[in-house]
C-alpha cells in the first residue's frame, strides 16, 4: 500500500485510500434517470400527434361541403298558385320549396316529373335544408317569384358522404343508404361540374339541425362567446381582489388558513358539482332561465375563481418584497405601494393564470349539461338570457348522432374548438411578453 | 461651500452638531417578533447633520433597531414595539402620527439596490408624487435633476432619464435609491448596509456621498465594516445581543472604547 497522506489537508492522495462511493452507479444513476424523461416526453409526444392526426384526418373533410349548382325556377304555379301572397304574407313562409327544387333538378337530369318513383330517389339528392334555403331567398325578394336563378343547392348528407368517399359502395344496394340510381346521377352531375364540393360556411354560422349538411356551430360559438366573456368580467376582478386582500392584507390566522385550504381543494372539485351548484342556485333558486349562456358564464366563473386565485396568489408572492419595502420607505401607503408597484409586476403572472383558465372553462361541458346547456337551439342567442348551447356541448351532441355525416362535424368542430385554445394560449404567452419586467 | 475651506465645514457641521439638541431619541425601546425579545432597553439618540454609525455582530439587532425609527417593523407580523422613540419631540409610534408621513420624514436605504423596475425618472418622481411635492411638470424635473445632483448621479444619467433604473450598475443603483430616498426631502435618512452589495469604487462613491449628505440631512447607517463606521461616522453605537454596548465619538470608539466588548469586537476577537 502506497498511501501518501497529503501533510496539509489529511486528504488520501491514492484511490486505494478512498471509500468506494460508486462514481459509476452514480453516473448511470443519472443516464437511467435521463431516459426516463426522453420516454416519458416521447409518449406524450405520440400521444399527442396521434390525437391531432386522428382529429385532423377525420375532421378536415367538414370543411367542405357538397353542393348542386342548377338553375331553378321560381314558378308562380308552386310557390304561391292563388297569387295571394300580398294579401297573406305566410303564404311564402309555407310554400313547397322543395318540390320546386326536386323539379328544378329532375329537369337537369332529364327525369320526367311524373315518373313518381325517379322522382322520389331524385328529390333525396337534395338536402330537406334546401326549404330554408329557398324561402330565405323568396321572402328576401319575393320579385324573384317567376324567374330562374342559379342556385347552390345543399346536397343531402348522404350525397355529401358518398361523394367524399366515406360510403362504402361496395356494399349490397339494399344494405346501404343510396341506391345505385343515386349514385349514378351523382357521378353524372359531378361530372358536369354540377354536384362538386364547396368551403362549408355552413358549420361556422348555422344553428344545430338534425341534418348533418345544414348543421353547424354557430349557436353554440356565440354562447361560448357570452360564456367566455361573462367568465371574464366576472372572475377577473373578484378573483385579484381576493387573492391581494388574501395575500397583502388579510391577517395570517386559523381562519384564513382555513380559507387557503379550502380554495385549493374548490380547484379540485369536480366541475359537475359545479353544474349542481348552478342548477340548485342559479336556476332553482334565482329563478334566471335554463339553457341561457347567463347561467353557464356564472357557473363557470364559481369554477375557474380557485384557478385565478391561485395563479394571482402566487404571482403576487413572486414579486420581491425588496420591491415592496422600496415603495414602503418612500411613504407609500399599503394599497399605493400594491396597485403602483406589486400589481403591475405580478401581471404577466395573472393574465396567464386567468387565460388558462379561461381556456379551461371554454372547454369545459359536465357542467353544461345540468343547467340544460344541452340543448336543441337553431336560432342565435341574442342575448345572455336567450337558450344557447357551447362548442363542447355542440360536440358532445353531434358525437351521439348516428349519420355518417356527423362524424367528420364532429371532428371539425373539435378541430374549431382546438383552434380557439390555440389562439387563447399563444395570447397568454404574447401577454406574457408585453408585460414582462425584470428586476 | 466652495468658498469654505473643506475644513472649516467640517469644523461647521461639528459645532452644528454639538450645539442642537438630538434629533431622535430612542427610550428604552425593546423589540419583541413573537415571543422573542430582538431588543433590551436601548437608549440611543441621533443628533442633527451626524452620521451615526450602528455596528456589531450579525443579529445583534442592529438593523431592528434602524428599522423601528422609520416604523418599518410594523410590516413584520408579530413586531411589536415597546418603549419611546420621538423624532424633534412628536412620539412616532403614537396613534396621531401617521405611518406614512413619518416614512417622507425619515427616508432608507436598503442593504441590495432595489430601484423600481421602472425609468430612472419614474424611479426619482414616484416619491414626490404621492406625497404631492410637486405642482407641475417643471417642479417634478427639478426635484429629479437636484436629487440627482445631491446623490452625484446626475451626470451619469442624465441623458437616460427615461432608461430602465434597473440597468444602471449596482453603484449606481444603490446611489439612484439614495437620489429616491432623498427626493422627498427627508430630515432623517437610515441606511441599511448600504454599500455590502457594492464593489470597493462603489463603496467610496457612496461613502463619499454620505459624507456630503451628513450637511443637510441626519444620517443613521448599520455597517458590518468596521473602516467603513470609522471612515464616515462621527458618532457610533455598538450592539450586541439585543443591547446597546456603547455609544460614543467614533474617533473614541476606535480609539480607546470604555468597553471591553467593544474593544475586543474591533479588534477582531469575535463577532
Amino acid at each position: 500500500m502506497t498511501d501518501v497522506v497529503s501533510p496539509v489537508s489529511g486528504i488520501p492522495k491514492t484511490k486505494a485510500g478512498r471509500r468506494d462511493i460508486g462514481i459509476k452507479r452514480r453516473y448511470a444513476a443519472e443516464r437511467r434517470f435521463r431516459a426516463y424523461g426522453v420516454a416519458a416526453l416521447s409518449f406524450g409526444i405520440i400521444f399527442l400527434m396521434l390525437l391531432l392526426w386522428s382529429v385532423v384526418s377525420k375532421g378536415y373533410t367538414a370543411f367542405q361541403q357538397t353542393m348542386i349548382t342548377i338553375p331553378i325556377e321560381f314558378s308562380e304555379q308552386t310557390i304561391d298558385p292563388q297569387n295571394e301572397r300580398a294579401a297573406n304574407p305566410q303564404k311564402l313562409m309555407t310554400a313547397n320549396y322543395p318540390v320546386v327544387a326536386r323539379n328544378a333538378l329532375a329537369k337537369t337530369l332529364g327525369v320526367s316529373v311524373d315518373d313518381r318513383v325517379k322522382i322520389r330517389a331524385v328529390g333525396q339528392l337534395l338536402s330537406d335544408g334546401v326549404r330554408t334555403q329557398l324561402r330565405d331567398m323568396v321572402v328576401a325578394n319575393p320579385a324573384i317569384i317567376g324567374t330562374t336563378q342559379n342556385v347552390a343547392l345543399l346536397a343531402a348528407g348522404d350525397i355529401d358522404s358518398a361523394f367524399k368517399g366515406q360510403i362504402n359502395l361496395s356494399v349490397a344496394e339494399g344494405n346501404r343508404k343510396i341506391s345505385d340510381q343515386q349514385v349514378t346521377w351523382m357521378n353524372q352531375l359531378a361530372e358536369s361540374g354540377v354536384l362538386a364540393k364547396h368551403f362549408n360556411t355552413g358549420i361556422f354560422v348555422n344553428g344545430a339541425s338534425s341534418r348533418p349538411e345544414a348543421a353547424g356551430v354557430g349557436v353554440a360559438l356565440i354562447g361560448s362567446f357570452y360564456m367566455m366573456l361573462i367568465v371574464l368580467v366576472l372572475s377577473l376582478p373578484i378573483g385579484v381582489a381576493a387573492s391581494i386582500y388574501l395575500e397583502e392584507f388579510a391577517p395570517k390566522n386559523k381562519f384564513t388558513d382555513l380559507i387557503e385550504v379550502n380554495i385549493n381543494n374548490l380547484a379540485a372539485v369536480p366541475s359537475i358539482v359545479y353544474g349542481l351548484l348552478g342548477l340548485a342556485v342559479f336556476i332553482n333558486f334565482m329563478g334566471l332561465p335554463r339553457s341561457a349562456s347567463l347561467v353557464g358564464g356564472l357557473v363557470l366563473t364559481l369554477m375557474t375563481l380557485p384557478t385565478i386565485i391561485i395563479a394571482t396568489r402566487a404571482a403576487l408572492k413572486a414579486v420581491p418584497p425588496s420591491i415592496r419595502a422600496a415603495a414602503l420607505g418612500l411613504g407609500a401607503s399599503k394599497m399605493q405601494t400594491i396597485f403602483h408597484h406589486v400589481l403591475p409586476l405580478a401581471m404577466p403572472g395573472i393574465l396567464t393564470g386567468t387565460i388558462i383558465g379561461l381556456a379551461h372553462a371554454l372547454g369545459e361541458t359536465a357542467p353544461l349539461l345540468l343547467i340544460g346547456m344541452v340543448a336543441f337551439v337553431a336560432n342565435y342567442p341574442a342575448t345572455p338570457l336567450d337558450p344557447s348551447t357551447a362548442l363542447p356541448v355542440q360536440i358532445y351532441m353531434w358525437a351521439n348522432e348516428a349519420e355518417r355525416a356527423f362524424v367528420e362535424r364532429t371532428s371539425g368542430a373539435i378541430i374549431i374548438l382546438l383552434l380557439f385554445l390555440i389562439v387563447m394560449n399563444v395570447g397568454a404567452i404574447l401577454l406574457r411578453r408585453r408585460f414582462e419586467r425584470r428586476w | 461651500m466652495n468658498m469654505m475651506s473643506e475644513a472649516a465645514v467640517e469644523k461647521a457641521l461639528d459645532q452644528k452638531m454639538n450645539d442642537s439638541s438630538y434629533k431622535m431619541i430612542g427610550k428604552d425601546v425593546s423589540v419583541y417578533y413573537g415571543e422573542k425579545r430582538a431588543l433590551f432597553d436601548v437608549n440611543l439618540n441621533v443628533r442633527e447633520n451626524t452620521v451615526t454609525a450602528l455596528i456589531g455582530p450579525s443579529g445583534c439587532g442592529k438593523s431592528t433597531f434602524l428599522r423601528c425609527l422609520n416604523r418599518m417593523n410594523d410590516t413584520i407580523e408579530n413586531c411589536r414595539v415597546t418603549g419611546r422613540i420621538t423624532l424633534d419631540a412628536d412620539d412616532i409610534y403614537d396613534q396621531n402620527i401617521d405611518v406614512v408621513e413619518l416614512r417622507a420624514r425619515v427616508g432608507m436605504v436598503f442593504q441590495k439596490p432595489n430601484p423600481f423596475p421602472k425609468s430612472i425618472y419614474e424611479n426619482i418622481s414616484y416619491g414626490p408624487r404621492i406625497h404631492g411635492l410637486a405642482r407641475n411638470k417643471a417642479d417634478m424635473d427639478q426635484i429629479v435633476e437636484a436629487s440627482l445632483q445631491r446623490a452625484g448621479l446626475w451626470t451619469e444619467v442624465k441623458d437616460r432619464l427615461h432608461e430602465s433604473g434597473t440597468g444602471l450598475s449596482g453603484g449606481q443603483q444603490q446611489r439612484l435609491c439614495i437620489a429616491r430616498a432623498v427626493a422627498v426631502s427627508p430630515e432623517v435618512i437610515l441606511m441599511d448596509e448600504p454599500c455590502s452589495a457594492l464593489d470597493p469604487i462603489a463603496t467610496a462613491k457612496v461613502e463619499e456621498l454620505i459624507h456630503e449628505l451628513r450637511a443637510n440631512y441626519t444620517i443613521v447607517i448599520v455597517t458590518h465594516s468596521m473602516q467603513q463606521a470609522a471612515r464616515v461616522s462621527q458618532r457610533t453605537a455598538m450592539f450586541h445581543l439585543g443591547q446597546l454596548v456603547e455609544e460614543n465619538d467614533t474617533d473614541k470608539m476606535f480609539t480607546n472604547p470604555d468597553d471591553q466588548r467593544t474593544q475586543d469586537y474591533i479588534m477582531g476577537r469575535f463577532g
